[in-house]
């Protein structure tokens, strides 16, 4: 019984992991867009961007089906290409980004927003293209708000729920997350195993969120 | 010709700019009351303003001309420019700032290091600087990206007043050793007497007077 809340753990903690790496470069693209460019569109895509926290994340897991599934616009293309996505691991990490993507733009894009253009025009008048002002002034200078928001988009898909049981199901060791688990168990009666999941999710919760803020705070 | 050829207009809000200076000065400084448009032309000297129009050349290479629609990036017009707030990077220490525009070309890194006196600095957080030396620390930053006009915004601002000395120095060693012409936002007239061989007197946003840096005690 340990072994496998133990393997729903560990589980959990990497699809979160992938997704937060997968959430990475589109999130700090986006959120420095967000931050230093005027584009026509702009507020759809700040809205698009937010979209997942309001929307019912049931809502957005069935979003998620229709576009992976067999016959949805991505899904197919996947899958001529042999990878299936809906009901496996993928789909739980796919699932868990899109999920944790607005608090990592909006974390980064505060970052971006901190940091004082002149610093990035100084590099300009020194000779430095776009890309070498982005990558030894810009980043660094936000990494901090970087990496309070990944925390924050990783807590986010740690907890994920919703989209995930739609889209990647509750297939024991296949597709099973802590969430995920706490639900089916306690819809099964087995309670003990409900109760062990709810204390590894919150313990992992709390030293997240404890150390985001914190980082959050340092930055300031 | 002329090293430096400036017609600058410029409107940013209430306020407009409107200037036009030709001349062969080694150093220029401009000089004036705060919010008289000072740091306006040298961030459009710099390329981080677009003047509306008019035209601004430096030693024969031209930055910005409205009528022949050249408008160079800052990345390109070979100024190096000190804020008045100078502007270190904080993430970086003295010797990864100093090196940040070392790209375009050899400088002789050792002989800027002894010029202004940075040896004791390079290893140091930039946090940890006294006005001074940070001051010196950004002018050798500009200085080793080769410009061919040093851009200081009250470089003496920011420094108390027995260490100034040393950087009037440092400037007249650039001006006349490294011959990189200044242009140079003046906090006092007596900084304008030594460094500059032509001022502007800017007021409003327009040259109130110009000519050698006697012209600002004239009444």
């Amino acid at each position: 019984m340990t072994r496998e809340v133990g393997e729903i753990a560990l589980f959990t903690v990497a699809c979160a992991a992938a997704a937060t790496a997968l959430m990475l470069v589109p999130g700090i693209a986006v959120a420095w867009l967000l931050a230093r460019r005027r584009f026509p569109g702009k507020a759809v895509v700040e809205t698009l961007v937010t979209l997942p926290l309001v929307v019912p994340p049931v809502a957005t897991g069935l979003l998620l089906l229709w576009v992976f599934g067999r016959r949805g616009p991505l899904g197919r293309i996947l899958e001529s290409a042999g990878a299936e996505i809906v009901f496996t691991p993928r789909a739980v990490v796919i699932a868990m980004a899109v999920m944790g993507l607005p608090l990592l733009v909006r974390t980064a894009r505060a970052g971006f927003e901190q940091v004082t253009r002149r610093y990035e025009q100084i590099a300009e008048t020194l000779g430095a293209g776009p890309w070498r002002v982005f990558s030894t002034i810009s980043l660094p200078l936000a990494s901090r708000n970087i990496l309070a928001g990944s925390l924050l988009g990783f807590s986010r898909a740690l907890g994920e729920f919703g989209a995930t049981i739609v889209v990647a199901g509750s297939i024991p060791g296949r597709t099973r997350t802590l969430a995920v688990g706490i639900y089916t168990y306690t819809e099964t009666g087995q309670d003990r195993q409900a109760a062990l999941l709810l204390v590894v999710s919150i313990s992992i919760a709390f030293a997240a969120v404890l150390l985001s803020n914190r980082l959050a705070r340092e930055s300031r | 010709m002329a090293r430096f050829e400036l017609e600058v207009a410029l409107t940013q809000g209430a306020f407009s700019i409107d200037i036009a200076e030709r001349s062969d000065a080694r150093a220029l400084a401009l000089f004036g009351p705060s919010g008289s448009g000072k740091t306006t032309v040298i961030e459009a000297i710099a390329g981080l303003r677009t003047p509306s129009r008019g035209t601004i050349a430096i030693a024969g290479h031209v930055l910005f001309s409205r009528e022949r629609h050249i408008n160079l990036p800052a990345r390109t017009r070979r100024v190096g420019y000190v804020p008045q707030d100078v502007l270190l990077f904080p993430h970086l220490d003295v010797r990864e700032n100093v090196l940040y525009g070392q790209a375009r070309g050899h400088v002789d890194l050792d002989g800027l290091v002894d010029l202004l006196e940075l040896g004791e600095l390079m290893g140091r957080r930039v946090t940890s600087l006294s006005g001074g030396e940070r001051q010196r620390v950004a002018l050798a930053r500009a200085l080793m990206s080769k410009p061919d006009v040093l851009l200081l915004d009250e470089p003496m601002a920011a420094v108390d007043l027995p260490r100034r000395r040393r950087i009037l120095e440092a400037l007249l060693r650039i001006r006349d050793e490294l011959k990189v012409p200044l242009v140079y936002v003046a906090h006092a007239a007596d900084e304008v007497a030594t460094i500059a061989d032509r001022v502007l007197v800017m007021d409003g946003g327009r040259i109130a007077k110009s000519g050698t840096p006697e012209v600002i005690r004239e009444p």
